[in-house]
């Protein structure tokens, strides 16, 4: 068996389609072993994890904790609100001095794009992006893609749209390099003002209708709309986004098929998605956040094996 | 590169005969124990003598599972090419159970040390048992001893004992190999 072709998991855009596989693959033993009485392994016991979030996070942040501590590793946490960096710390010399704590892998949240590739090309650690600004979110977009292909039994030839804040999502941005990487379809949908120009140099085409886009569609990957990295308003009202691009259960019964509807979460219920909808047995919401567990710890575990002492 | 063959097909089948009927001794109709084959190559031993329980000593209900044992390994990241992992198959809980594990060849005894602890994550056995084809004497690097053996072999380390089952389409035989 060949392991991942990269040293540390910054983005989708460096793996290639047998990385992709390979952690999936890995994903499915670790989703049995998560299901099991007791759910941890004892593989990465000599191993010590950082979890450096110097944004706000919920469930990222348990899920990485989550999985670390299901392969036995041992983890700190570090918030970026209580820490140093407020008192003018460079973010090397933050991660330095916690690499001098014998830290064997980081796993960081930043507000800054390409924060995650700076970092791996001026510390000694394997580096895991957990969400650089409005970059990449590797580790959603590998579970978004193990949850399809768990819900529909393959990802390649699917037909993928993804609604709402295109702009402002990593999400968005790193579903797009995996899904296609796979051999699936990828159109967005959301107000113009929040669709980047230049998206169909990634061979991603814009669709501004709801509607029509979920006609074509076998999965709609659901985005909330960032209002707090908005400095400017992109729409005129959340009433009037809610009407044109909210999906509620009326649009989807009248579509003839049943889609399969995600959320990466957080969901602003009643905004681009209703509590109807969010809880119907078309919603696979919650088995992302299951298997989220899984994807980290495959990831966790295939970069740790390239680790010599 | 010679090969010599310490097992034929007829052995074999005399040795599960063999084995089965030391199992039934010890476990009566196995209504309180559970065969485990550990993955990869102990899972052809296990389902040979699962079938053979069933179908010529008329044991019914058998319980069988199939282990692997990756994760719990001693060697992780202190090999230049990954460890691959197999699925785990084990739809039952083991509590209170009296567990066989169950593997084609005993040799440095890491395998079996890695089920031990594997096999707890399924709950608290009432005993476990150990059963091999192979039992390689000279080669533990742990105090294990299988229960149950097939065929004691006295093989030194630079041989290698290969067993060849016929669900992977060679014939059902061990042999022994210069490396």
């Amino acid at each position: 068996m060949q392991g991942l072709s990269v040293e540390h998991l910054l983005g989708i855009k460096y793996l290639n389609a047998n990385d992709i596989d390979l952690i999936f693959k890995t994903a499915d033993h670790f989703k049995e072993v998560i299901n099991r009485p007791i759910k941890k392994v004892p593989s990465l016991r000599d191993i010590t994890i950082a979890n450096l979030f110097f944004e706000n996070s919920t469930r990222t942040k348990l899920s990485f904790e989550l999985a670390e501590k299901r392969l036995s590793a041992d983890v700190i946490n570090f918030s970026a609100g209580q820490s140093s960096v407020k008192k003018g710390e460079t973010l090397i010399d933050t991660v330095n001095n916690i690499l001098a704590m014998k830290v064997d892998i980081v796993v960081m949240r930043h507000g800054n794009v390409g924060a995650g590739v700076f970092l791996s090309n001026h510390v000694n650690a394997k580096i895991i992006n957990a969400g650089d600004g409005t970059h990449e979110h590797p580790t959603q977009a590998l579970l978004d893609s193990y949850s399809i292909r768990e819900k529909l039994g393959s990802v390649k030839g699917k037909k993928i749209v993804i609604v709402g804040d295109i702009l402002h999502s990593r999400v968005a941005l790193s579903n797009i390099f995996a899904l296609q990487l796979q051999g699936a379809q990828v159109k967005v949908c959301g107000p113009t003002t929040l669709i980047p120009k230049y998206i169909s140099s990634l061979g991603v085409e814009v669709e501004n209708n709801l509607k029509k886009a979920l006609e074509w569609c076998d999965v709609a990957n659901v985005l909330r709309v960032q209002h707090e990295r908005m400095e400017i308003k992109y729409f005129p009202s959340t009433r009037e986004y809610t009407q044109l691009f909210g999906i509620n259960q009326e649009i989807l019964d009248n579509l003839g098929k049943k889609i399969v509807i995600m959320h990466p979460g957080p969901i602003n219920r009643g905004v681009e998605i209703t509590s109807e909808v969010a809880d119907s047995d078309q919603s696979i919401i919650l088995n992302q956040v299951e298997n989220g567990v899984a994807i980290r710890m495959a990831v966790i575990y295939l970069l740790a094996q390239q680790i010599k002492r | 590169m010679s090969k010599k063959t310490l097992l034929n097909s007829k052995d074999i089948e005399i040795i599960l005969h063999r084995l089965a009927c030391e199992l039934i001794e010890n476990h009566n109709d196995f209504s309180n124990t559970v065969l485990i084959g550990l993955q990869p190559r102990g899972t052809f031993l296990a389902n040979r003598l699962a079938e053979l329980l069933k179908t010529a000593y008329h044991i019914k209900d058998l319980k069988l599972g199939l282990l692997d044992i990756t994760f719990y390994r001693d060697d992780f990241r202190r090999k230049e090419t990954p460890l691959a992992a197999e699925t785990s198959k084990i739809d039952f809980l083991i509590e209170d159970k009296k567990v066989v594990i169950i593997d084609d060849v005993l040799y440095s005894g890491r395998s079996v040390r890695a089920a031990l602890t594997a096999i707890q994550s399924y709950g608290r056995p009432e005993n476990i048992e150990l059963l091999v084809l192979i039992d390689r004497r000279f080669s533990r690097h742990l105090p294990i001893q299988p229960n149950y053996r097939g065929r004691q072999v006295d093989a030194i380390n630079e041989e290698k004992v290969l067993v060849s089952w016929k669900e992977t389409g060679k014939k059902d035989a061990v042999y022994l190999e210069q490396r």
